[in-house]
C-alpha cells in the first residue's frame, strides 16, 4: 500500500467520522426533547417489572403517559402504597388509597375431585382444550390444569400442584391480574389481600347436575346464606354472591358449608376462652352456631377447643366482656 | 433490465429472505405478531431506501474517484448508522406519530445485514441511481410482504399442536423453508444475475 493510498484512506474515513460526529453532536442538542423530569422520577419509583399488566409497553411507557397526565397515575397494579404515595408526591396530587390485589384460584376441582371426561391426545394447553366442549374436565367450569396461568405469569408466582390445580404463592403474586385475563376458563379472580375467605366455585348450576361431577362444587344449598351473621352472602344464579363491605371474614360459611367450596385464606385461627369472671348468662350459647360453648346456667361456661373455629361471634355478644379470643399467632382478629 | 423488471425482481424472485437468505434475524426475532412485523416491515422500506440513497452517492463522489474501494464496508456502516441515528432524533423531535409507529426497530434495523448487502448490490448490478432505488423499494417492500406473511403463519403456529421436539424456533426454520420452496416457483419468470 502507498502512503499516498493510506493518507487518503484515513483522511476520508477520519473525516467522515469526525464529520458525522459533529452533525450528531450538533443534532443533538438542536432536537434535544425537553426530558421531563417528572417523567423519570416516576419511572425510577416504578417496580420496573416490565410486566404490561397497565396496557403501557413496558414501565417506561407508563410513566411518560402519566408524566404527561394521560394515564390514571395509580394504574400501576403492581405498585405498592408506598409507590403510590411517592408518585403521588411527584405529581403533587392526593394519593388515593388503593387495597392491594392478589390472584386467587376459585375452582377446587382438582384430579381428584373432579374427573376428566374423555382422553386427550397431543398437546395440551388450556386455552386449545377449552375449545374443545367447553375442556376434558367433568364440570364444563372446572380448572383445566393444563397451567397457562403458570406460563403467562410474569412473577414466577404459580406453580402446578400436584392435583393438576395451580397454586398461587401469596408473597410473590402482586395483582397484576394477567392470569385473570389470560385464564381460558375464567377460574382466576383478583381478590383484596386483607380478604380471607372466598367462595371457590365458579358452577352456575345446581343440586344434582353439580354433585354427580365434582365433590367440592357449590351446588346452591343456600346453608352459607342462612348461617351468616352479617347477610353478607346472596343467592344469584345458583351461587352465593358475597358482599366484601359486609363479610368479616368470620369463617362461619367455611365451615358449615358440605361441600367445603369455601376457601380460607387465614393460615390459623383463634379459638375463644372464657374467664372466672363469666357469670353464666348464656349469651354465648345462643350466639355459638357450632355448640362450642357448654356449662349450665349461671355458672362459669367452657369452651370446647375441638369445635370452636375462632369466629368470634361470642366474644362480641359477652355482655361483661369476659370472653377472649387466643391463639393463632399472627392473626389479628378483626 | 427495465425499472418494472427491476422492481418484481427484486419484490419477488430474489426476495432477500426467501432467495438469499439474508435478514434472517429479524425475520425469526420479531415474527411472532403480525403488529410488531408491520413496525419492523416500515423500518425496513425507511432505512433501506434512504441507506441506498447516501451509500450509492458516497460510493460515486468519494470511494470511487479516490480508488478507495476497500473501505466500502467500513464507510457504508458508519453512514448507515450515524445517518439513521440523526433521523431518529429528528423524528422523535417532530414526527411523533411516525416515531411511535416505528418504534425500536428504527435503530434496530441500521445493523441489519439486510441493509448492508442492499448497498453493495446496487453497486455489484452496477444500476443507475433510480435503478438503485428502485431496486432497494422493491426489496424493502418484499422483505415486509414476507415477513407479514410469516407473521401470519405463525400466530397460528401458536395454537397448532407441535410436537415438543418441534417447538419454537425449529418450526418456524421448517416452515420458513417450506415458504421458500413455494417462492422458488418464482425463479423460472425471470431474476436479477450478474
Amino acid at each position: 500500500m502507498s502512503p499516498d493510498l493510506l493518507f487518503k484512506a484515513v483522511a476520508l474515513l477520519g473525516g467522515l467520522g469526525f464529520l458525522l460526529g459533529l452533525v450528531l453532536t450538533f443534532a443533538a442538542t438542536r432536537f434535544r426533547l425537553k426530558r421531563d423530569e417528572k417523567e423519570e422520577a416516576i419511572l425510577s419509583v416504578l417496580p420496573n417489572a416490565n410486566c404490561g399488566a397497565c396496557g403501557f409497553p413496558g414501565c417506561a411507557g407508563f410513566a411518560e403517559s402519566v408524566a404527561r397526565g394521560e394515564a390514571d397515575p395509580f394504574g400501576c397494579p403492581v405498585s405498592d402504597a408506598e409507590t403510590r404515595e411517592k408518585i403521588a408526591q411527584i405529581l403533587g396530587i392526593e394519593s388515593k388509597p388503593k387495597e392491594r390485589e392478589i390472584a386467587v384460584l376459585i375452582c377446587q376441582g382438582g384430579e381428584k375431585e373432579c374427573g376428566r371426561r374423555f382422553n386427550l391426545w397431543g398437546e395440551k394447553d388450556c386455552r386449545s382444550v377449552a375449545l374443545l366442549h367447553s375442556g376434558d374436565k367433568e364440570c364444563p367450569y372446572a380448572c383445566l390444569g393444563y397451567g397457562h396461568c403458570v406460563k403467562v405469569c410474569p412473577f414466577s408466582a404459580i406453580r402446578m400442584g400436584e392435583n393438576s390445580l395451580p397454586v398461587i404463592d401469596e408473597e410473590k403474586c402482586t395483582g397484576c391480574g394477567i392470569c385473570v385475563r389470560e385464564c381460558p376458563k375464567k377460574v382466576l379472580r383478583l381478590l383484596p389481600k386483607s380478604k380471607l375467605v372466598y367462595l371457590a366455585c365458579v358452577s352456575p348450576e345446581k343440586g344434582k347436575e353439580v354433585r354427580d361431577k365434582c365433590s367440592v362444587g357449590c351446588f346452591a344449598c343456600g346453608i352459607c346464606v342462612k348461617v351468616c351473621p352479617y347477610s353478607a352472602l346472596k343467592m344469584e344464579n345458583n351461587l352465593p354472591v358475597m358482599d366484601f363491605s359486609l363479610c368479616t371474614d368470620c369463617g362461619i360459611c367455611v365451615h358449615k358449608c358440605p361441600t367445603k367450596s369455601y376457601r380460607d385464606r387465614a393460615k390459623a385461627r383463634p379459638y375463644a376462652m372464657i374467664s372466672t369472671a363469666c357469670n353464666g348468662c348464656g349469651e354465648c350459647v345462643k350466639v355459638c352456631q357450632f355448640k362450642a360453648i357448654e356449662g349450665k346456667p349461671q355458672e362459669r361456661h367452657r369452651v370446647i377447643i375441638e369445635k370452636c373455629i375462632g369466629c368470634g361471634e361470642c366474644f362480641k355478644v359477652c355482655p361483661i366482656k369476659a370472653i377472649t379470643m387466643v391463639g393463632a399467632l399472627g392473626y389479628a382478629y378483626k | 433490465m427495465s425499472p418494472l423488471k427491476i422492481f418484481l425482481a427484486s419484490f419477488l424472485v430474489n426476495n432477500i429472505v426467501l432467495m438469499r437468505y439474508i435478514g434472517l434475524c429479524p425475520f425469526f426475532g420479531v415474527s411472532t405478531r403480525f403488529s410488531t412485523s408491520f413496525g419492523m416491515g416500515m423500518a425496513v422500506i425507511f432505512v433501506m431506501t434512504l441507506a441506498t440513497l447516501v451509500t450509492y452517492l458516497l460510493y460515486h463522489l468519494f470511494l470511487l474517484p479516490l480508488n478507495l474501494l476497500f473501505l466500502r464496508t467500513a464507510v457504508f456502516i458508519l453512514v448507515i448508522a450515524s445517518l439513521v441515528q440523526l433521523i431518529e432524533m429528528f423524528m422523535k423531535k417532530s414526527f411523533r406519530a411516525l416515531y411511535s409507529a416505528m418504534g425500536i426497530y428504527l435503530p434496530l434495523i441500521t445493523t441489519n445485514c439486510a441493509i448492508l448487502a442492499c448497498t453493495f448490490l446496487v453497486i455489484d448490478y452496477k444500476y443507475s441511481l433510480l435503478n438503485a432505488l428502485i431496486f432497494a423499494l422493491g426489496t424493502s417492500l418484499g422483505f415486509t410482504f414476507v415477513i407479514l406473511l410469516f407473521s401470519a403463519i405463525r400466530e397460528r403456529l401458536e395454537y397448532a399442536e407441535i410436537s415438543p421436539a418441534f417447538k419454537g424456533y425449529t418450526i418456524a426454520f421448517i416452515s420458513a423453508a417450506l415458504v421458500s420452496l413455494g417462492f422458488l416457483g418464482f425463479a423460472g419468470l425471470f431474476g436479477i444475475s450478474l
